[in-house]
């Protein structure tokens, strides 16, 4: 547990200060990635295969937000020419 | 004894290896790390007989999700990105809030108590097979949210081509 608060962290780190927004997705990534270790490994302490359940739609969802979210960067690149979240500061079309 | 050293050892490397995802300059550097951070994490659910869950992080992961952050990466413009400063100004901040909550939550860890066991022991898995009874339960009991899972996919697709296409000019 120790482990996945650390990894967790270093997610929350990683979101709130890159400057790359795809960094900041793979950020997002490694959090899923914390929460999904503690999930699997108190599963196994607790044997219950209900926290593994848990673990499989984070996955699922994991996959939905990197597709949703790699589609909206690849927009927005088009529109602006820019992966900085810095130049990103207007919300007209 | 062994079962412990490897778990250090994969402490040490998952705790590593994300450091590195995070602060590489190159993204697609950053994105090599996290293909070897996957990979460790799946061999950590190794050791806790989770074999389906490793090989669907392999796949899932490695395989679909990182291909997809690459794509992303080459279709955007990565030549000035390596020139320019990767941090925002207010870096201090982030490191700030980040270390008070790995104190938060190392601090509540301690007064953790753990559950009554269930009833999926080791031997019930290995009599079994970890992969059927996954299956049996995730299709009996969790039916549902299965299946609001499928549609969550399908929305991720529908809106991933409505987002990605060009707008056809009129």
């Amino acid at each position: 547990m120790v482990l996945s608060t650390a990894v967790f962290t270093i997610g929350v780190f990683g979101f709130l200060s890159r400057k790359n927004i795809i960094i900041i997705f793979m950020s997002i990534e490694l959090m899923l990635n914390a929460v999904n270790i503690n999930l699997i490994s108190l599963s196994h302490y607790l044997q219950d295969l209900r926290g593994q359940i848990l673990a499989f739609f984070v996955i699922a969802v994991a996959a939905a937000e990197a597709a949703i979210g790699l589609a909206i960067v690849i927009a927005l690149f088009r529109n602006k020419a820019t992966a900085h979240v810095d130049e990103i500061h207007e919300m007209k079309g | 004894m062994l079962p412990e050293l490897f778990f250090v050892y994969f402490a040490f490397a998952i705790i590593l290896l994300s450091i590195l995802v995070v602060t590489r300059k190159n993204p697609v550097h950053s994105v090599l790390w996290m293909l070897l951070l996957f990979f460790h994490i799946a061999s950590l659910y190794l050791f806790l007989n989770a074999e389906f869950m490793a090989l669907i992080q392999m796949i899932v992961y490695a395989g679909g999700i990182l291909v997809l952050f690459l794509f992303a990466i080459l279709l955007v413009n990565i030549k000035e990105e390596i020139r320019i400063t990767r941090f925002i100004g207010a870096w201090p901040t982030g490191l700030t809030f980040a270390i008070g909550i790995f104190i938060v939550i190392f601090v509540s860890i301690k007064s953790f108590v753990l559950g009554q066991q269930g009833t999926y022991t080791i031997d019930f898995i290995k009599k079994e097979s970890h992969t059927k009874a996954l299956g049996k339960l995730l299709y009996t009991d969790f039916l549902y949210p299965f299946e609001i899972a499928s549609l969550i996919l399908l929305v991720a697709i529908i809106g991933a081509i409505i987002l990605a296409k060009r707008r056809i000019k009129s």
